[in-house]
């Protein structure tokens, strides 16, 4: 079926033309309107470039660490400028890069894949954004304004999870972990605010005919995602607070020596910690749930499954975070009871990476760009889910947490499977929020040098963690056999750098050049394709109707839809 | 006494785990685990103290840990291979070809309850197992048996070192640990009470026992039962300040005899020497007093290491440097040098003043 008349029945037309003549004209208005902008696009396309920014800036800070490391016995920083990067590069990739990508894709994609015009809440998201940007700007404000009286170092250097008492004031003078603090804790109202925005959308404003089980799996997983954001930044926004009190007003949380606890913070920290980790892991499901159907050419195997791991791994997710300390101390019935309900997790993801695997299975694929990333990230996940079996296990954890293997088992999470399904959507929905193509050939040399990359530095990195080389030191001594492997994860972190810049080149160069996309370059099935690219601000002119998951297969196969089997 | 643990502990062939006690498998997960970190060890290495890898056991703990590991390897092994293989699989064969007739799509499959409810059911299936083994280990390991001869160690983390105290014998020292060996007839497991005097510490030697944190108000107990003599090294593994990376711990496993021999050393009274006299002066009439201890002089402070014996130990400032006559000097004068933030300052001494100084350190053996 011809596009044309996709839009004449789903409801959507083409207004470019109009839209056109309504851009402002000189630069400040344009820079007005987008900073005045209530519009879920502009404000998910600012998040996105936000993230990419701060993506940017995690990963001078992980070169410059891994440059550091690439040698034994190495100078190029001091301990004290070393132990400020890991805790910036840290800090920053979570809450400045990761999450701001999450909702970033959240707020661009689901308004219109659940056929709606914006947002429940327009200015609450603004709202959010700006938070998040102003959380970001007070935590690098740190770089020059932290010193505080005692002198005592610019950035933040406590880690990122900030361990009680290191950040008591007799351990941490002036003021660079309080820029931590608040930077943190204001980024959280923002993610706070778009998670009751995303929520409220996804169960109120869905399109006629659009049931719960009807809804595209990323609504789903958003769905699951935002209820994460809402349970678990509350605790860390609270302990925060308290160590703000401890700090400045002499209360005693985390202060041991007037009886308060060093555990606490760790049980509070963990427990936004843990369920942070799926709050970015869902979303690179969701895009993969997306992507892999569309370039496979199949339906998503075994929908029900999917949405009920979905909620599965929520509600696991927020038991098993103590599963970070271990080595803590705990008794042994509460490192069993962490253990088995981490292994539990293993199921409900399980039945993810089947159900991927049934989706290609009997499929056409189609290994556009997308799909590359979408392929890695399946081997990469399940890799990096296999050294999560490990890690449950916890007396091998005992060997192993804080040690290189277990920077290299999140990295594989993070990078290995959250960031490449990031490149994966990019690449996906570029078209839909530009009107134009990615350049494939670009598209293919990013995907090859950073998958190289990537397999250079973090397969690479498990080794010296088993040989004994903990986290976060600066620098190691020759005689100790860690240089070498250091060196190659180093080498494998240049290529990856150099990917990225491949990619930012793409994404530049392509808002110009980039091949026309139309409104539905991938013959999708999701609502967001029955509209123009980039859609209109009120992204339909008529509200769609949907009898079924992939309204567009629908639409283009009449005689065989998928409402008669759903 | 728990059989089962001490007597694992007990023979060289029983110290092997029960799951793969003469398998080929364990041996090729061993040879892999070990090539890489064999290549990398220059044979110098082993003089130092050698391997830190968690895959060369030399006390139960590690050993129970590395046999539940090669048991977690080879089960993740085989998830990968199918899985992988799986995924491998349908990405080359149900691939596009060049000349696919693209007119119609593929057979939409929406589901398969039955197919859904194996890959439901055998993972279930392999996590109970892996639970099981587990909590078996945790139990091992975290309630052990206690031998009424078991020496008790008391280990204190400071930024950046290590206090080790013996209750029983009265020793304090420092970034050294010296423990038995257990003889098969008489074993002799050590048992650490971990404490820290400020943050968060973590106490790792890789081929003792897995690690344990040192937190605040919250002491902490492991132990180690090294089986043969010699250096096992660690280091602090819980970010801790600047000083993190030079937190070395050097765990000395000494036969029976030389552990006693070792602990009278360490109990002996200082013979007095009157051509270190000025340098004694020195050090109880400047700020060392404050923060280090030497047995019956004026210095009795608690913050910095114990010095009572300072030269039977081979490093300064938690293996920051050998401690060598010149390394000591230069340490003093500033030890900033050979560890940035030391919490130890400069001591701003003349030069008479420090050699004296250290012709007295050096008498502390």
């Amino acid at each position: 079926m011809k596009p044309a008349s996709i839009q004449a029945t789903v409801g959507s037309r083409d207004y470019s033309v109009k839209e056109r003549s309504e851009q402002p004209s000189s630069v400040a208005a344009i820079v007005h309107s987008w900073i005045t902008t209530v519009d879920h696009k502009r404000l998910g396309i600012m998040y996105l470039m936000f993230a990419m920014l701060f993506l940017g800036i995690g990963g001078v800070e992980a070169m410059l660490i891994r440059l550091q490391l690439a040698k034994p016995d190495s100078h190029l920083v001091g301990p004290e400028t070393f132990n400020r990067l890991f805790t910036l590069h840290g800090t920053t990739m979570i809450f400045l890069a990761a999450m701001p990508f999450v909702f970033g894709f959240g707020n661009f994609l689901i308004p219109l894949m659940i056929g709606a015009r914006d947002l429940a809440f327009p200015r609450l998201n603004a709202f959010g954004f700006w938070l998040t940007v102003f959380g970001g700007l007070l935590l690098y404000y740190s770089l020059i304004g932290g010193e505080g009286m005692a002198g005592a170092g610019s950035a933040p250097d406590v880690g990122w999870f900030a361990y009680s008492p290191l950040t008591a004031r007799a351990f941490s003078k002036g003021h660079s972990t309080d820029y931590w603090i608040l930077g943190v804790m204001v980024g959280g109202f923002g993610s706070i605010a778009t998670a009751i925005n995303l929520i409220t959308s996804i169960l109120c404003l869905r399109c006629p005919g659009m049931t719960l089980m009807k809804m595209p799996l990323l609504a789903w997983l958003y769905l699951v995602v935002s209820g994460m954001v809402l349970l678990a930044i509350g605790p860390l926004t609270a302990a925060q607070i308290m160590l703000l009190l401890d700090r400045y007003l002499g209360s005693h949380f985390f202060d041991v020596q007037a009886g308060g606890s060093a555990v606490l913070w760790m049980h509070f920290f963990w427990i936004f910690g843990h369920p942070e980790v799926y709050v970015l892991v869902l979303p690179a499901f969701a895009f993969a749930s997306e992507i892999i159907p569309v370039f496979s050419r199949k339906a998503i195997f075994g929908y029900p499954a999917m949405v009920a791991a979905t909620v599965a791994i929520g509600f696991v997710g927020l038991s098993v975070w103590a599963h970070h300390m271990f080595a803590v101390g705990m008794s042994a019935i509460s490192n069993t009871f962490f253990a088995i309900s981490t292994m539990m997790v293993a199921v409900p993801t399980g039945i993810k990476i089947f159900n991927w695997i049934g989706t290609m299975w009997g499929g056409r694929i189609r290994y556009a760009t997308p799909m590359l990333f979408s392929l890695a990230f399946l081997i990469q996940f399940l890799i990096a889910g296999l050294t999560g079996i490990m890690l449950s296990a916890a007396p091998f954890d005992w060997q192993l947490t804080d040690s290189y293997f277990v920077v290299a088992h999140f990295h594989y999470v993070i990078v290995g499977a959250i960031v490449f399904m990031i490149f994966a959507a990019v690449y996906y929905w570029y078209p839909k929020a530009t009107g134009r193509m990615l350049d494939e050939r670009l598209g293919r040399w990013h995907f090859i040098l950073f998958l190289v990359g990537f397999h250079l530095t973090f397969d690479t990195m498990h080794l010296p963690g088993v040989l004994g080389m903990p986290r976060r030191i600066y620098a190691y001594g020759a005689e100790r056999g860690w240089g070498t492997l250091n060196l190659i994860c180093t080498v494998g972190a240049v290529v990856q750098g150099a990917a990225t810049l491949i990619f930012v080149l793409n994404v530049v160069r392509s808002l110009r050049t980039g091949v026309i996309a139309g409104n539905d370059p991938w013959d999708a099935w999701t609502l967001e394709w029955s509209t123009s690219s980039p859609p209109p601000e009120y992204n339909f002119s008529t509200v769609p109707k949907v009898k079924s998951r992939r309204p567009l297969w629908d639409l283009k196969h009449p005689d065989d839809p998928d409402s008669h089997y759903e | 006494m728990n059989p089962k643990i001490m007597g694992e502990a007990s023979g060289p062939a029983s110290r092997r785990c029960w799951w793969f006690a003469n398998s080929g498998i364990r041996r090729l997960l061993w040879t892999i685990a070990l090539l890489c970190g064999r290549s990398a060890h220059a044979s110098n290495v082993l003089e130092k103290g050698g391997s830190t890898s968690i895959f060369a056991p030399a006390s139960p703990p590690a050993h129970l840990i590395a046999g539940l590991a090669h048991f977690v390897l080879l089960v993740a092994g085989g998830i990968f291979a199918v899985v992988a293989g799986l995924i491998i699989y349908a990405a080359i064969r149900f691939r596009h070809r060049p000349g696919d007739d693209d007119s119609w799509e593929p057979a939409q499959v929406y589901g398969s309850e039955s197919v859904e409810l194996a890959w439901t059911i055998v993972p279930v299936v392999i996590v109970t197992i892996l639970a099981l083994t587990t909590a078996r280990v945790i139990q091992e390991i975290q309630n052990p048996s206690r031998p009424a001869n078991a020496l008790d160690v008391q280990v204190i983390g400071h930024q950046f070192w290590w206090e080790i105290r013996y209750p029983k014998y009265g020793i304090v020292t420092a970034n050294e640990l010296h423990v038995p060996v257990g003889e098969l007839s008489d074993r002799q497991p050590t048992f650490l009470d971990l404490r820290s005097a400020d943050v968060v510490h973590s106490f790792w030697v890789p081929r003792l026992a897995g690690k344990t944190d040192l937190v605040p108000g919250h002491p902490n107990v492991m132990w180690i039962e090294p089986e043969k003599a010699g250096l096992y090294l660690g280091q602090c593994a819980e970010y801790c300040g600047t000083q993190h990376s030079l937190m070395l711990i050097r765990v000395y496993a000494d036969s029976p005899k030389d552990f006693v021999r070792w602990v009278e050393e360490q109990k002996a009274g200082l013979a007095e020497s009157s051509n270190v006299a000025a340098g004694r002066h020195v050090f109880e009439s400047y700020a060392c007093i404050n923060c280090h201890n030497v047995a019956g002089t004026a210095g009795s402070g608690h913050f910095g290491p114990d010095l009572t014996h300072l030269m039977s130990r081979a490093t300064l400032g938690a293996g920051a440097v050998p401690n060598t006559y010149s390394n000591l000097r230069a340490w003093i004068k500033d030890p900033g040098q050979f560890k940035p933030g030391v919490l130890m300052p400069a001591m701003n001494l003349g030069e008479g003043e420090i050699d004296s100084l250290v012709a007295y350190l050096s008498t502390l053996k």
